[in-house]
């Protein structure tokens, strides 16, 4: 323990330099840069590892310029890692790694300063993970959603690629000046940026309307990072147009880590303030997380542009991961964590399976696809054991994940949750089900053109221009172009039967909100006494409910073969007609969901 | 301590919203949101602002002078930095849009929807 927290801070360090040196050798080869950047990523991914490996009893705190706390008082930054944190950096890692390798065979031509932002964004990303500060949050927030937005305007000669990167970088933007001034005012209450400083000073004392609208500003940043309905609309526009390598970072980990971050200032700064409305707040965030879930899984139902569907999927399932973190109890946080390992690696995969198929087909629409996967079994078998991981099928990561989530639910009289949430699953299985069978095996009908309605017609003609242009179809497709997905699959199906992996994240979420031992750790370097946790068992229900949704995934996916409407074509058309692309329409849904949720915050915290 | 700076930041933040969500042009859009953005350099800046107090060097000031906060103007410098590099990347963005939809109204950005 005395010297693993000098790792800490090397693990952002390394991708910096990588990015600096890519960007700053720009004339060598794309070869080399990719060395570079595969090189750094590795190494920055193993010390995350070693991290999480130490961070197994206890925090590993490391001050910057060893500016020590004095006297139990922070004046320096930290970094502050402990197994939740470090575990999701890792899975950034391994992520960034997937990505990096898949990319060297899939563009044809690509510059240097990819591969620079690249970097940047995972240095962001591990050290938003880390860090043990507010205001560094704010600053690694900014700065991988900086590097998020280049990374998704990438392609910048197309139409598509601008518009998104438009949207997605006013969207967040606002959002993170909401953060800023959030951060200002706990500032202003407390004098302090560190997160256990600022726990201290809100101890003891309930929550005012001041503490409650810092709440408010932080967490609905962090929401907005997620995903979380009415501040989505960003996703689906940026991960539809930024290339398959992108939109596996940030389907797999960037919108998670918004839930993370969410998670962090919950159970530090705000653990104490909030303890006293606990089950208010409970309904207010429970309510955000369910909302999400069913909006975007009945619109990932009714897309046919494939990466479209898989970013309204990813928001669905950040519905899921939502409601574990806003049920407040340890089991359900380990069980948003599991969740979100688990539809990290196989969101990536079928993002990077999507991005096999654009390569070989230069095409993403479902129905232009239709059985022309017939020469990618492998791949196909890749997208329906995903369609069924998504769906929450016994056995698989997400699994384990969603019956520590239900468990929770229950014993916070949460009786009808997981009914709900088994729909969702199911129907966001559903739509990749389906567009497996028509795009591998060529099942269903061809393109219902008699019977397509106006906006549909508008969004197949944009599906058709949106990503790929540029994409030429290629007659073979390389060999890694598969494995890659076929392996982060693989990892997806297996993590959850790892032995003691489930176990060990149920205790990394109870070490996570144990507020008391992890500002004793920051401030006086007291080694944390953690209470033994109690390991959960899968209960009898959770088989059922898994049973169910990847029934209800098979059994909606053959409805959506045959006939493709769920919904009455109204509630589609108004769903749909809300994805206007229009940034000012985005703005203006953000400000009534800030009004909407401040409403309920302050009436439930300060209330 | 006075609201006025608080309520002036809120009201910036509140215009700068204002201008988004109407703006027809992404220059404009780009500046409304540099004006939402001012209202955090306020909300920072009056946080630490303490009355008759001067600038926190104290190469020049006696150490028990009263002096105004140097954190929170270590944040807004921070914070200029990010403004920056977003408002130069949404600039580039508008003169791409400008060259592949014609148009740097966003009403007229019309390629991803539903």
């Amino acid at each position: 323990m005395t010297t693993v927290q000098h790792l800490a801070p090397l693990a952002v360090v390394i991708p910096l330099l990588a990015a600096c040196v890519i960007a700053g050798l720009s004339f060598l080869p794309r070869r080399l840069h990719e060395l570079v950047a595969v090189g750094a990523a590795i190494a920055s991914t193993t010390l995350c590892a070693v991290l999480l490996a130490h961070a197994n009893d206890g925090l590993i705190v490391y001050w910057l310029g060893h500016w020590e706390p004095h006297h139990g008082v922070a004046l320096g930054i930290s970094l502050t890692v402990d197994q939740l944190g470090a575990g999701i950096a890792t899975l950034t890692g391994v992520l960034v790694i997937a990505s990096l390798v898949y990319s060297t065979r899939y563009y044809d031509e690509i510059d240097g300063p990819y591969f620079a932002l690249v970097m940047t964004f995972m240095a962001g990303m591990v050290a938003f993970s880390l860090t043990g500060d507010l205001f560094d949050m704010f600053v690694f927030f900014e700065l991988m959603s900086v590097a998020a937005f280049a990374l998704t305007a990438v392609m910048i000669e197309e139409r598509g690629p601008i518009q998104g990167a438009i949207n997605f970088a006013v969207t967040n933007s606002v959002a993170g000046f909401g953060l800023l001034v959030g951060i200002a005012l706990l500032y202003g209450r407390t004098g302090a940026l560190n997160l256990a400083q600022i726990g201290l000073s809100l101890d003891h004392h309930p929550a005012d309307a001041l503490v409650a609208v810092a709440l408010l500003l932080v967490v609905a940043a962090f929401l907005t990072k997620a995903a979380a309905v009415p501040f989505h609309f960003w996703l689906a526009d940026a991960h539809a147009v930024a290339p398959a390598p992108v939109s596996i970072l940030f389907s797999g980990v960037m919108v998670e880590l918004g839930v993370f971050g969410a998670a962090r200032v919950l159970s530090t700064a705000f653990a104490q303030p909030i303890e006293p409305s606990l089950h208010d707040l409970r309904m207010v965030l429970v309510a955000v997380g369910v909302v999400t879930a069913v909006v975007a899984a009945l619109s990932c139902f009714q897309q046919r542009h494939l990466k479209r569907l898989l970013a309204f999927s990813t928001i669905s399932h950040m519905g899921i991961v939502i409601c574990g973190v806003a049920l407040l109890a340890d089991r359900a946080l380990a069980g948003a964590a599991s969740y979100a390992l688990g539809h990290g690696l196989a969101k990536g995969a079928l993002f990077l399976g999507t991005g096999t198929l654009l390569h070989r087909c230069g095409a993403i629409d479902e129905f232009q696809l239709r059985g022309r996967g017939r020469d990618l079994p492998l791949l196909g078998l890749v997208f329906v054991v995903g369609a069924l991981v998504l769906a929450s099928a016994p056995l698989a990561t997400t699994f384990f994940g969603k019956s520590l989530v239900e468990d929770a639910a229950l014993s916070a009289d949460y009786a009808w949750l997981p009914a709900v949430l088994a729909l969702c699953s199911a129907l966001t299985g559903a739509a990749v089900l389906r567009a497996s069978a028509r795009i591998f095996l060529g099942w269903g009908g061809d393109d219902p053109q008699e019977t397509r309605t106006e906006s549909e017609e508008r969004s197949q003609e944009a599906s058709s221009r949106e990503e790929g242009a540029d994409m030429k179809p290629h007659a073979t497709t390389p060999a890694l172009l598969v494995a890659v997905p076929a392996v982060l699959m693989l990892a997806a199906v297996l993590a959850g039967l790892v032995p003691d992996l489930v176990p060990s994240i149920e205790r990394a979420a109870a070490h996570f909100r144990d507020h008391a031992s992890y500002a004793g750790a920051v401030l006086s370097g007291r080694a944390p006494h953690f209470p033994p946790v109690a390991e959960a068992h899968v209960s009898g229900t959770a088989w059922i409910y898994a049973a169910a949704s990847t029934a209800g995934a098979l059994l909606l996916a053959g409805f959506g073969l045959r006939d493709r409407q769920v919904l009455p074509v109204t509630v589609a058309d108004v769903l749909r007609a809300a994805h206007s692309g229009h940034v000012g329409d985005y703005i203006a849904w953000w400000t009534f969901g800030m009004a909407l949720l401040g409403g309920f915050v302050l009436w439930a915290v300060a209330g | 301590m006075t609201f006025l700076p608080y309520a002036v930041a809120a009201w910036l933040f509140v215009v700068g919203l204002y201008g988004i969500v109407t703006s027809r042009h992404l220059v404009h859009l780009a500046v409304c949101l540099t004006v939402v953005q001012s209202s955090t350099y306020l909300i920072l800046l009056s946080t630490g602002y303490v009355r008759h107090g001067s600038a926190p060097i104290y190469a020049d000031i006696p150490p028990v002078a009263t002096a105004v906060d140097p954190v929170v103007q270590a944040l807004t410098l921070t914070d200029i930095v990010v403004e920056s590099t977003i408002t130069a990347l949404l600039l580039a963005l508008a003169v791409q849009a400008m060259k592949r939809f014609g148009s740097v109204d966003p009403t007229f950005l019309r390629q991803l929807r539903g």
